[in-house]
């Protein structure tokens, strides 16, 4: 760990935000919730420049441990496949949901899914139960994925393979069909979103993935998003099978979103973890802003695409998560 | 009402889609399915309303959201997308469903009374009412939803073999699938069938004068008569619809207004008078406005069915307003339901439902007690 930045220790524990659970934590009921408390207001960021070779290639090898190191950090274990044992059971069925709307250039990188589903086979779920998935097998084979559906293999496939719910899930102005995969399949979710900027929302991270799970996105970008994005964070099917978000931040884009533009992407090379969606959406918020002023660019705000559902998803009727990021550990490895 | 595609022809006309299937039900493909998304394609035609951007960004033109779009993604209506700058409906000959109905369905109560209309629909819509009756279709995008392949010639084909007079663009918002509607009235035209629009009036001028080139009808859903309703309940804009509606008086074309009243929400008597004033100054007393009842649905389950005497109050109000025809919808045997003659009050067309039980209009399109000409489209 280079820095440690513990900012301030009070926080949302006893607000009655809902966090997800830790299956494999040992121990009773009131460790269990002591360490989700603990780990509800802490929020990892690893970088390394050790990720790229000399041409700018991700290395595999390097971005398996940069998640170790999240991972551990987060935890405050050594040793990551002690981590990942927390998080899942052998009988879990566990879904990657990654971004790949921006094709080749933009979206969830390979690399580090494969360190997320060793991660998750090292808790003792078998590769046939990890399903990495987006909205469109269409999406997945643009950003170089191949479609996978062996039944008995780790699978690779897009919304449009299974369908959506026949149930519209609801809440505030939301109604949505869900995904088949996140509702028939998973029953834990990994959320693997892209640090991006995005012309309408102000930008796109870990609360607006799940735009990749409901049939109707089209419908929610209105008012910078504000409270579509909060709204469908709060379907129970997402609420309650989310147990991790990777924000995949190796590369990065701070204008320009949501498609790829070379000319404002940029080498991160790190990842955000944790559990509390909302607080990794301020710090996503706060790193796209400190990037777009030092290249001469106006703020989310003074662009006109502040994104307010941040806000709106910490406040008193979502309950998603703590966006003072005050209140928030922070952790720099 | 029936659906009016042979099996073994829409087999053929829907070969290539897996988990198409046929259903006797007003809107067969209402739940969400695949469509053999490799056939996308053939829907794909560049749209006729837009202007392209820098960054490969484009701005739709076709209705008042002016939606600006990215390289890749769809627009509000899920039935456009950008791909390289370039803008493309998605569902050009892709309906979702095709019905054979009563015109007095639309409902269409002064336009060739008693005949059928060949109604068609596509996926999408550019507002997002909460009572929306065909949500399942509406709310969707295209490749969510069973599809026909039923291209301009086709529609036209089916329409005259089916002895229909007329093709009803209409269950989801044809506004979204204008170039379709544009290209199958002109083929229904070849074949002697006239066109019909059922739409919410949410269009920019351009585009709306376009239609009235090759539309012979328009019914015009005006949801509400504030500001407030159309953000909160509709996602919309009112102004728009109002200037679509003066738009269709000044070009002529033959125009009915229905008005969906929703318990609570759009039924105060004060808001029910501005508006008839407003369609008495503007349009004029001739217009037929359909005060319709509203039904639990979608995303406003937790309201009643609108009180008939509410929908008695509201065409009490513009009758008093001074306009000519005001009906009751939804309330099969009311009284609401039938023309009078504005001058001897006689009835002039006795309705049940979508059923004409006496029509005394002359062949002129006159009251055949006094002669009075009663406006619409009757041959
Ligand atoms: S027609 Fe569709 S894409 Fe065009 S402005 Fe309207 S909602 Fe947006």
């Amino acid at each position: 760990m280079k820095r440690r930045q513990f900012l301030k220790t009070s926080v949302a524990a006893g607000s009655g935000i809902y966090f997800g659970f830790l299956p494999g934590c040992q121990g009773n009921e009131q460790t269990k919730t002591r360490k989700l408390k603990e780990l509800s207001r802490r929020l990892v960021e690893a970088r390394s420049e050790a990720i790229r070779d000399k041409k700018g290639k991700l290395i595999g090898d390097e971005v398996g441990k940069l998640l170790s190191r999240a991972m551990e950090n987060f935890f405050g274990e050594s040793g990551a496949q002690k981590c990942w044992r927390q998080l899942f059971t052998p009988e879990d069925v566990v879904g990657i949901k990654i971004n790949c709307l921006a094709g080749r250039g933009m979206s969830t990188h390979r690399e580090l899914v494969d360190a997320i589903v060793e991660g998750v086979k090292s808790a003792g779920v078998p590769e046939k139960n990890i399903i990495i998935w987006d909205r469109a097998n269409r999406d997945l084979k643009k950003a170089g994925y191949r479609i996978q559906t062996n039944r008995n293999k780790l699978k690779i496939y897009g919304t449009d393979q299974v369908g959506y719910s026949r149930r519209l899930y609801e809440y505030g102005e939301a109604g949505s069909f869900l995904s088949n995969i996140l509702v028939e399949q998973c029953t834990a979710i990994v959320n693997v979103p892209i640090l991006k900027d995005h012309g309408i929302v102000g930008l796109t991270n870990a609360l607006k993935n799940f735009f990749g799970a409901i049939h109707n996105p089209n419908k929610y970008h209105d008012f910078s998003g504000d409270p579509y994005i909060a709204d469908v964070n709060m379907f129970s099917e997402i609420r309650q099978k989310t147990r991790l978000t990777v924000t995949d931040a190796l590369t990065a884009q701070f204008e320009g979103g949501p498609p790829f533009m070379p000319q404002w992407a940029w080498n991160f090379n790190g990842i955000l973890l944790g559990m509390d969606r909302v607080a990794l959406d301020a710090f996503a918020w706060k790193l796209i802003d400190e990037k777009r002023k030092t290249s001469g660019l106006p703020t989310l705000k003074e662009a006109g695409r502040e994104p307010t559902y941040i806000r709106t998803a910490a406040d008193e009727s979502h309950r998603l998560g703590m966006d003072d990021l005050s209140k928030i550990e922070l952790i720099q490895v | 009402m029936r659906n009016i595609i042979s099996r073994r022809e829409f087999l053929r006309a829907s070969a290539g889609f897996s988990g198409a299937c046929l259903g006797s039900s007003l809107i067969f493909s209402g739940e969400l399915a695949f469509a053999g998304t490799k056939k996308d394609d053939i829907f794909r035609r560049e749209a006729r309303y837009y202007e392209k951007l820098p960054n490969r960004r484009i701005k739709c033109k076709l209705c008042p959201r002016e939606c600006v779009i990215d390289d890749q993604e769809t627009g509000y209506c899920g039935a456009r997308e950008n791909h390289d700058g370039k803008y493309y409906t998605l569902v050009y000959g892709r309906a979702v469903s095709a019905n054979v109905d009563p015109i007095e369905k639309k409902p269409l109560f002064h336009f060739l009374p008693g005949t059928t209309a060949f109604s068609i629909a596509t996926a999408g819509c550019n507002v997002l009412c909460k009572f929306c009756q065909n949500w399942e279709i509406s709310q969707a995008r295209p490749d969510q939803i069973r599809s026909y392949k039923l291209f301009p010639k086709d529609v036209a084909r089916y329409a005259k073999n089916a002895g229909t007079e007329s093709i009803a663009y209409t269950y989801n918002e044809p506004v979204i699938f204008t170039e379709y509607v544009e290209d199958c009235a002109e083929a229904g035209h070849e074949q002697g069938v006239r066109s019909v629009m059922i739409t919410n009036g949410y269009i920019q001028a351009e585009p709306m004068r376009d239609l009235c080139r090759v539309l012979d009808a328009v019914k015009i859903d005006l949801k509400a008569f504030t500001e407030d309703f159309y953000r909160k309940i509709v996602a919309g804009k009112l102004k728009p619809v109002l200037d679509t509606l003066t738009l269709l008086k000044s070009e002529n074309e033959w125009t009915e207004i229905v008005y969906l009243v929703i318990p609570t929400l759009n039924d105060q008597a004060a808001d029910l008078k501005k508006m008839c004033h407003w369609i008495y100054n503007e349009l004029g007393p001739d217009v037929p406005l359909h005060f319709s009842r509203f039904y639990p649905i979608y995303r406003l389950k937790n309201l009643p069915p609108t009180p008939l005497a509410t929908l008695e109050k509201a065409r009490n109000i513009a009758l008093d307003a001074g306009l000519h025809y005001a009906y009751i919808g939804n309330v099969p045997g009311n009284e609401g339901e039938n023309t009078y003659c504005p001058n001897c009050k006689k009835i002039i067309i006795r309705r049940i439902g979508y059923q004409i039980l006496e029509n005394n209009l002359d062949s002129k399109g006159r009251c055949k007690f006094c002669k009075t000409s009663i406006p619409g489209v009757w041959h």
